[in-house]
């Protein structure tokens, strides 16, 4: 079913959140992927913060291409989220909710996201230009020397994603 | 002796990889509209219907078909009756992709080393194979590789006792273990025989085949249809979320082997598969 929901959400959202719901995502979500999660999770070893408070929020996998002059953002699918299966678990330890790329993850993500309520969404791979139509805002916020792979905070307006694996260990893919 | 200067390579290289990120190629759409028209899952034809969507916009609105705009592979073929003048060729052909990147707002995806991972912020250097053919033309192809897909592709060593069933195994091993990553529906290169790198090579230049075009050897012919019945049985489907449309196309190239191996490499592309070829 299609369901509206309005991102940075809590667990009280996720868990009403089931495998093969159709959701659009509008609000604020953190873009990351392999070098800023790398970073973010040295910068937690070294008892510092991480550039954003990350309880209840929401990361995309996600490594733009470069906007051209006057729109948001170019081409902004998704990655493929197993990369950061070696991350995900202490972010969602520290109050992350919600997760956005495609493909398999680890069964430790899928323990993490039991543990603390989180939701494993799927944005549709390979359709970077239909996506970006749906981000009204795009900020670098972190890391900026990664270039494409700096942390960005972005605004999205009904965003498509499908749930693929729920918060009480369903999934879609078989 | 013809000349060719290595400006004309370098524009050349510059034009094809702008256009091959924003317009697939004919055959590849034609791959999508068919299997839109007859997906029979209801999430695996929505799925198509934005992959459609989204081929509109990228050419209308020049945004990349998809943000990972890929490592550049060339395949370039010399004729060995030209000279070419100017500069050096391989720095002609990563200076084309420089501007191509630059200039097409394309993404800058590669790292100068694959432990210190720092981004060359120009997307060089591109992998370019090299064939010396007879002629007086340069034939360029560009298939800039996108690494989702590029991470689930394998290489299996066989034996010649495996034979033709074992090829199969594997082919179907590792689009099973591709399934969502390698975001479906796929276009699968084969090579099979040769060397542990030839057979590799193979396999990548298979992908630059225009889909429903088939090897000129009737077993392989066969081969590649059915292994791509099999594939769409599989119900991995649009995005891996279940449905006929796993694969577009399987497309083999084989070569002479040594009497004690039976390399098999597949080389798994997402449905964007990205090859343009222009001849000088």
């Amino acid at each position: 079913m299609d369901k509206h929901i309005t991102v940075p959400f809590d667990r009280s959202v996720s868990e009403g959140l089931s495998a093969g719901d159709y959701v659009y995502l509008t609000g604020t979500v953190y873009v990351a992927r392999d070098a800023a999660h790398k970073r973010m999770i040295e910068a937690l070893d070294r008892g510092e913060d991480l550039p954003f408070d990350i309880k209840d929020q929401t990361i995309y996998y996600m490594g733009p291409s470069p906007a051209r002059p006057g729109s948001i953002i170019g081409s902004a699918g998704p990655t493929t989220a197993s990369r950061m299966d070696k991350y995900a678990p202490r972010l969602m330890d520290l109050g992350m909710t919600g997760m956005i790329g495609k493909g398999k993850r680890t069964q430790e993500v899928r323990d993490a996201m039991i543990r603390s309520g989180a939701v494993y969404f799927a944005a549709v791979g390979g359709a970077g230009a239909l996506l970006s139509k749906c981000i009204t805002g795009s900020k670098v916020i972190a890391y900026d020397d990664l270039g494409t792979e700096a942390v960005r905070k972005l605004e999205i307006n009904d965003f498509p994603v499908i749930v693929v694996m729920d918060c009480r260990g369903g999934c879609l893919y078989n | 002796m013809r000349e060719i200067h290595t400006d004309t390579i370098t524009d050349a290289v510059e034009q094809m990889c702008i256009k091959v990120c924003h317009e697939l190629s004919d055959d590849m759409s034609a791959c999508l509209f068919d299997a839109y028209d007859n997906e029979s899952s209801e999430t695996g034809r929505k799925i198509l219907g934005q992959l459609k969507e989204n081929l509109d916009i990228a050419r209308s609105e020049m945004i990349p078909i998809c943000q990972d705009t890929g490592m550049v592979v060339v395949f370039l073929k010399v004729g060995q009756d030209v000279h070419i003048t100017g500069s050096d060729i391989t720095d002609a052909v990563n200076e084309g992709v420089r501007r191509g990147y630059a200039k097409g707002y394309l993404r800058k995806s590669v790292v100068s080393d694959p432990i210190e991972r720092i981004n060359t912020n120009d997307n060089t250097p591109a992998v370019i194979h090299y064939d010396i053919v007879p002629g007086d033309k340069v034939s360029i192809t560009i298939a800039p590789k996108g690494f989702g897909s590029e991470n689930m592709s394998r290489l299996f060593m066989l034996k010649p006792a495996d034979g033709i069933e074992g090829v199969k195994n594997a082919i179907i091993t590792a689009v099973k273990d591709a399934g969502p990553n390698a975001c479906p529906p796929m276009v699968v290169g084969v090579g099979i025989g040769g060397t542990f790198e030839k057979c590799a090579i193979m396999a990548k230049e298979a992908l630059t085949r225009p889909a429903g075009e088939h090897s000129a050897i009737g077993y392989v012919k066969d081969l590649e249809e059915e292994m791509l019945d099999r594939i769409n049985e599989l119900n991995i489907g649009p995005a891996g979320l279940g449905g006929r449309t796993t694969a577009f196309a399987v497309n083999i190239n084989t070569y002479p082997t040594h009497i004690a191996g039976l390399p098999v490499a597949v080389n798994i592309c997402c449905h964007v598969n990205r090859h343009i070829t222009r001849e000088i």
